[in-house]
C-alpha cells in the first residue's frame, strides 16, 4: 500500500529490502525474531516446551503466560487509538475492577453473577471515559486522565485501604488453571482475540473505527455515527481491562488497589505503537499489537533467563522501545540511507 | 477582562475557596504556618510543574517527570557518599536534565515521534537507571542538606517560608519572565497555537521545540534537586506517578492540554490546590488519604468540563 503510487514497485514484484522495511509489520516481527535470537543463544533451553503436571511448561509458554493480562489491555487500547484517542485510566480500571470482585466475592455473589457485573463495573468505567470524550468533546488524554487520578481512591474506597483476599475456585481457575494443558489465561486471551477480530475485520467495524479516528468529521458525513463508534471503543477499552483485572486478581487472590495494574496503561500504548499502530489514528492492528506485547513481555522474560541483573530491566526496555521507536520513524531512515549514498557515491 | 485570563481568575477562586472552607472548618488553618508548608511540601512539584506547563503549553507533554525526580535523587545521595557537595552535584545533574530534555526534543522534531511516546520511553529509562544506581534509600548526609532546611524566612506568627519554597518562587517568576517576555515564549505560545501557521510565520519549530524540552528538562531536574535536598535522602522509587501530578497542576492552572492557552502563574495555585486538598484531608483526621486523589479528580472533571464550555464559547464568538 505504501508503494501503490509508485507503478514501477508494482509492475517489478522482485524482492526489494526497501519494500520490505516499509511493511508495517516488518520491524515488530523483526524486533521480536531479534530478541528471541538473543535467547536461544543466552538461555539454550528457552524454546523448550514440557508438560509438568499435565500443563505445558518453558520459557516461551511464561512469556504468553505473563503476556496476557497486558496483551488484553493492548488490544481494547489498540480500538481506542485506531479512533485517534487514548486511554490512560485503564491501570486504574484494573484496580477498580479487581476491588468489585473482591467485594462481590465476599458478598457471596454466585461466581457467574460475580463474573458479569465484574466486567460490567469495567465497562461502566469504559463508558464514562466514552461519555467525556465524545459527548462532552474532551480531549482524550484529559478526559481519560481523570479517572486515572481518581480511579485508584475509587478503588481503595472499595477496599477501604486494605488488600483484601479471597478464595475463589472460579476465578483461579480461570486465572492460573489450566485446560487441555493449555494455561486457562492464554484461552481467555486468545478468545478476546478472536472475538474482536471476528467482530472488527469480519465486519466493516474495524473500517468505522480507522475512518473514526483517521477524519472524525468526514466519517460522520459518510453516514457513520462517529460519536457511538467513539463511545464503544472506550467501552471496549474498559471491558477489556477488567477481564485483565480479573485475571490479575484471580492470580493474587486478592485485590491490591495500590499496585494492581500500575503503569499497565504506559505498557499497553508502548504495544500498540510498536505494533505500528500511530497515536494520531486512522489505523490499529490487533495481530500486531500482540507482537508488540510480546516483544515487551519477551524482553523482560529474557532479562530474567539471562545472567544480568534484574534491576536491568526497566533500561534495557527503555533502550529497545527507543530504538523500535527510532527504526519506526521513516525520516530518520530515510536520513541514514541517504548518508550512505552521499558516502558511497 | 482579557479572556486569557478567565482560567486563572477561575483557579485563584476555588484556591481561596478550599482554603475558606479550611479556615472555617479548623481553628487553625488560616496561618502564616500551613502558608509556609504548604509553599515548602509542594515546591519540588510546582517547579517540575512550571516546565510541563511550558510543554503543554506548546502543545506537547512531557512524562519524564517523576522518573527525573527519582533518578536526580539516587545519583545526588551517591555522589554524596562519594563525597561530592550536593551544589555541585546538583548542578551537574541540572546540567544533565538539559542535556536529557534537548535530546527528547532532538527526536520528537526530527524524528516527527509523538512526544508522549518518546517521553514514556524516558520515564522508563530514567526511572530504570535508578534501580542501576541503588535499590534502597540512600541519605544524603552532607551538612548542606541541614543548612538549607534551616534557611527561612519568617513569615510572622510561626509560619516560615523555607529555602524550597524559595528557590521555588524565584525560578517561578523566571518562568513567568521567559514565557511572557522573550521571544522564545512568544514562539512556544505559537506552536502550541498553531504549528503549519508558526512554521509558515518563521517560527524556528526544531530550535524552539528542543529548547522547549530542554528547558522542562532544567525544571525537572532541579525540581529533583529540590526533592532529595527536602528529603535528605535519594529514593529510586521517588516522584512515582509524579507526572500525573504535575500535568494535574497544568490544567487545574487553568492551562488547555490542546496547547496554545495557558499562564505559568496559574500552575503555581494548581500545585498550591492539590497539596490545599492533601492538607485539608489531613485536618480532617477521619477522611482517609484516598479522598485527596478523589477530590482532585472531581476538581480536574469540573475545570476540564468548564475549560471546554469557555472555549466553545469563545470559539463561537470568534467564528460570528
Amino acid at each position: 500500500m505504501v508503494h501503490a503510487d509508485n507503478p514501477r514497485a508494482v509492475a517489478v514484484r522482485r524482492f526489494s529490502f526497501g519494500e520490505l522495511t516499509g511493511r508495517t509489520w516488518f520491524w515488530p516481527v523483526a524486533a521480536l525474531a531479534l530478541i528471541f535470537l538473543v535467547d536461544a543463544v543466552v538461555s539454550p533451553g528457552f524454546f523448550s516446551i514440557r508438560i509438568v503436571q499435565g500443563r505445558l511448561f518453558g520459557s516461551l509458554i511464561d512469556v504468553f503466560y505473563r503476556g496476557t493480562p497486558g496483551a488484553l489491555v493492548a488490544l481494547g487500547m489498540a480500538v481506542v487509538i485506531g479512533t485517534k484517542g487514548i486511554d490512560l485510566s485503564v491501570g486504574a480500571v484494573v484496580a477498580i475492577v479487581g476491588a468489585v470482585m473482591t467485594n462481590l466475592i465476599h458478598r457471596d455473589f454466585s461466581p457467574v453473577s460475580v463474573l458479569f457485573l465484574t466486567l460490567g463495573a469495567g465497562a461502566l468505567c469504559g463508558l464514562w471515559n466514552g461519555f467525556l470524550v465524545a459527548i462532552l468533546d474532551i480531549q482524550p488524554i484529559i478526559a481519560t486522565l481523570i479517572l486515572m487520578v481518581a480511579g485508584r481512591g475509587i478503588a481503595l474506597l472499595i477496599d477501604e485501604g486494605l488488600i483484601v483476599t479471597f478464595r475463589s475456585d472460579f476465578f483461579s481457575a480461570i486465572s492460573t488453571g489450566q485446560f487441555l494443558t493449555v494455561p486457562s489465561r492464554i484461552i481467555v486471551a486468545a478468545g478476546t482475540f478472536l472475538a474482536l477480530w471476528l467482530v472488527l475485520r469480519r465486519t466493516a467495524l474495524g473500517l468505522f473505527v480507522e475512518s473514526v479516528g483517521a477524519n472524525s468529521a468526514a466519517a460522520n458525513l459518510t453516514g457513520i455515527n462517529a460519536k457511538l463508534v467513539k463511545i464503544g471503543a472506550y467501552t471496549l477499552s474498559g471491558l477489556c481491562a477488567g477481564i485483565a483485572g480479573m485475571l490479575i486478581c484471580g492470580d493474587i487472590r486478592g485485590s491490591d488497589s495500590n499496585n494492581a495494574g500500575l503503569f499497565m496503561e504506559l505498557d499497553a500504548i508502548l504495544a500498540v505503537v510498536i505494533g505500528g499502530g500511530s497515536l494520531v489514528g486512522g489505523r490499529f492492528y490487533l495481530g500486531l499489537t500482540i507482537i508488540g506485547v510480546l516483544v515487551i513481555q519477551g524482553l523482560t522474560t529474557s532479562i530474567l533467563v539471562s545472567p544480568l541483573p534484574f534491576q536491568f530491566t526497566m533500561v534495557v526496555k527503555g533502550v529497545v522501545v527507543l530504538i523500535v521507536l527510532l527504526l519506526q520513524s521513516r525520516r530518520l531512515r530515510e536520513s541514514i540511507v541517504g548518508l550512505f549514498l552521499r558516502k558511497t557515491s | 477582562m482579557k479572556d486569557r485570563y478567565l482560567p486563572l481568575v477561575a483557579t485563584v477562586t476555588v484556591f481561596v475557596l478550599v482554603f475558606a472552607v479550611g479556615a472555617v472548618n479548623f481553628k487553625h488553618f488560616l496561618s502564616t504556618n500551613v502558608v509556609g508548608d504548604l509553599l515548602t511540601d509542594n515546591a519540588f512539584i510546582i517547579i517540575a510543574a512550571i516546565g510541563e506547563t511550558f510543554v503543554i503549553i506548546s502543545g506537547g507533554i512531557d512524562l519524564s517527570v517523576g522518573s527525573m525526580i527519582g533518578f536526580v535523587g539516587v545519583v545526588m545521595a551517591h555522589l554524596d557518599v562519594m563525597g561530592w557537595h550536593p551544589l555541585a552535584s546538583g548542578a551537574m545533574l541540572i546540567a544533565f536534565g538539559i542535556a536529557f530534555g534537548a535530546f527528547q526534543g532532538i527526536v520528537i522534531d526530527f524524528c516527527e515521534i509523538q512526544p508522549f511516546i518518546i517521553t514514556l520511553a524516558g520515564l522508563f529509562l530514567l526511572r530504570g537507571s535508578c534501580f542501576l544506581v541503588s535499590l534502597e534509600s540512600v541519605p544524603v548526609k552532607h551538612p548542606f542538606v541541614g543548612d538549607f532546611a534551616d534557611w527561612h524566612f519568617d513569615l510572622g506568627g510561626g509560619g516560615r517560608l523555607s529555602s524550597s519554597a524559595m528557590v521555588m518562587l524565584v525560578v517561578l517568576v523566571a518562568g513567568i519572565l521567559i514565557a511572557h517576555f522573550t521571544r522564545f515564549g512568544t514562539n512556544v505560545y505559537a506552536i502550541g497555537g498553531d504549528p503549519a501557521s508558526a512554521k509558515l510565520m518563521g517560527v524556528p519549530i526544531r530550535r524552539t521545540t528542543v529548547k522547549i524540552y530542554a528547558l522542562a528538562g532544567f525544571y525537572n531536574a532541579l525540581g529533583g534537586v529540590v526533592y532529595a535536598l527536602y528529603t535528605g535522602s535519594g529514593y529510586p522509587l521517588a516522584g512515582l506517578g509524579d507526572e500525573l501530578v504535575a500535568i494535574a497542576a497544568v490544567v487545574l492552572g487553568g492551562t488547555l492540554l490542546t496547547g496554545g492557552v495557558g499562564l505559568v502563574f496559574g500552575t503555581l495555585f494548581g500545585g498550591l490546590i492539590q497539596g490545599l486538598i492533601t492538607t485539608l484531608v489531613n485536618f480532617q483526621g477521619t477522611l482517609t488519604s484516598w479522598w485527596a486523589t478523589i477530590i482532585v479528580g472531581v476538581l480536574l472533571f469540573v475545570f476540564i468540563v468548564a475549560q471546554r464550555t469557555i472555549m466553545t464559547s469563545f470559539m463561537t464568538r470568534r467564528a460570528i
